[in-house]
């Protein structure tokens, strides 16, 4: 199975990178940008028998660090 | 009873060499070169050091997948056990992200790389690493890094203030880091992690020798002579 986890920083941790994509953007003359956050997108391929828990705790141990990140696990078959 | 010390190196450190040759030149005994894929670290362990550099190209977290190392069990072991450990620039993410030092390390604030000499003031004496300084004594020592913007929550924050575990402030507006944190210690006071290299401020030839009371304080500490 496909599995995605998406992994964005906690609403409220600064976000310098996301700042600056909103500078560029304004840069190249886009106008009505409220607001940028840049996260990390990771795809897995499992085996079908990996369990959700396993999943989770992969995201707990390395892929998210949830001092600062969210992450959310979506499977796409 | 000689000093013993250990520096772990990883692939992308760069600071691995500097930081052995503080420690020998400072504290004399040995320093034994450890390499990260290493389960098991030396006996009698005074020391034990994880240096600045960029840890497996800073794929994923910076230092989140050195934290993950097969050394890293046998240093978190030795810390329970009283060792004193130091983690230094990209060895201070290493411990965040192995769960040894509370927080994390964010991009700078600035989105800039900052590498210069900035202004720190002692935030406690009361560690092995920090007690040949004077509270709220001024000292300049380097920063080279691009995240080193020290982030946690503010229960955590007025946890280590508390408990006396700020060891460094910044003196002088850095990187973004909350309440201006340079260096934080564990609840026992034997791991330390901070931005700053003290290893490159040895010496009046580095420009200063701020950094140097720092192993002066691990070696006064052991109750070793150099």
């Amino acid at each position: 199975m496909k599995v995605r986890v998406h992994v964005s920083l906690k609403t409220g941790v600064l976000d310098p990178q996301g700042r600056a994509i909103h500078h560029a953007l304004e840069g190249l003359g886009f106008a009505g940008i409220g607001d940028v956050r840049a996260g990390r997108l990771i795809e897995l391929d499992l085996a079908d028998d990996v369990p959700d828990a396993a999943i989770d705790d992969m995201c707990r141990k390395l892929l998210a660090n949830p001092v600062m990140e969210n992450y959310r696990i979506e499977k796409v078959g | 009873m000689a000093f013993h010390a250990a520096v772990i190196t990883f692939p992308g450190s760069n600071c691995d060499r500097d930081m052995a040759v503080a420690i020998a030149s400072i504290c004399g005994g040995t320093v034994h070169r450890v390499w990260h894929g290493d389960a098991t670290l030396p006996e009698g362990l005074d020391l034990i050091a994880l240096p600045g550099g960029f840890s497996y190209g800073d794929y994923l977290r910076s230092g989140a997948m050195a934290a993950r190392s097969p050394v890293m069990a046998a240093v978190a072991a030795k810390a329970a056990r009283g060792v004193a450990v130091l983690g230094v620039c990209n060895g201070f993410q290493v411990l965040t992200e192995a769960g040894l030092l509370p927080g994390a390390l964010l991009r700078n604030g600035g989105q800039r790389f900052v590498c210069r000499d900035v202004a720190l003031t002692v935030g406690t004496t009361r560690s092995c690493f920090t007690g040949g300084y004077a509270r709220d004594q001024r000292i300049t020592v380097p920063v080279a890094h691009h995240d080193g913007n020290y982030y946690a929550d503010t229960a955590t924050l007025d946890q280590l203030e508390a408990e006396d575990r700020v060891a460094f402030r910044y003196a002088e507006p850095v990187n973004g880091s909350a309440r201006q944190i340079a260096g934080v210690l564990n609840p026992a006071g034997n791991v330390l992690g901070m931005m700053p290299h003290p290893e490159r401020m040895i010496e009046p030839a580095h420009g200063g020798s701020d950094g140097r009371v720092l192993f002066e304080s691990v070696l006064h500490a052991v109750g070793v002579t150099a």
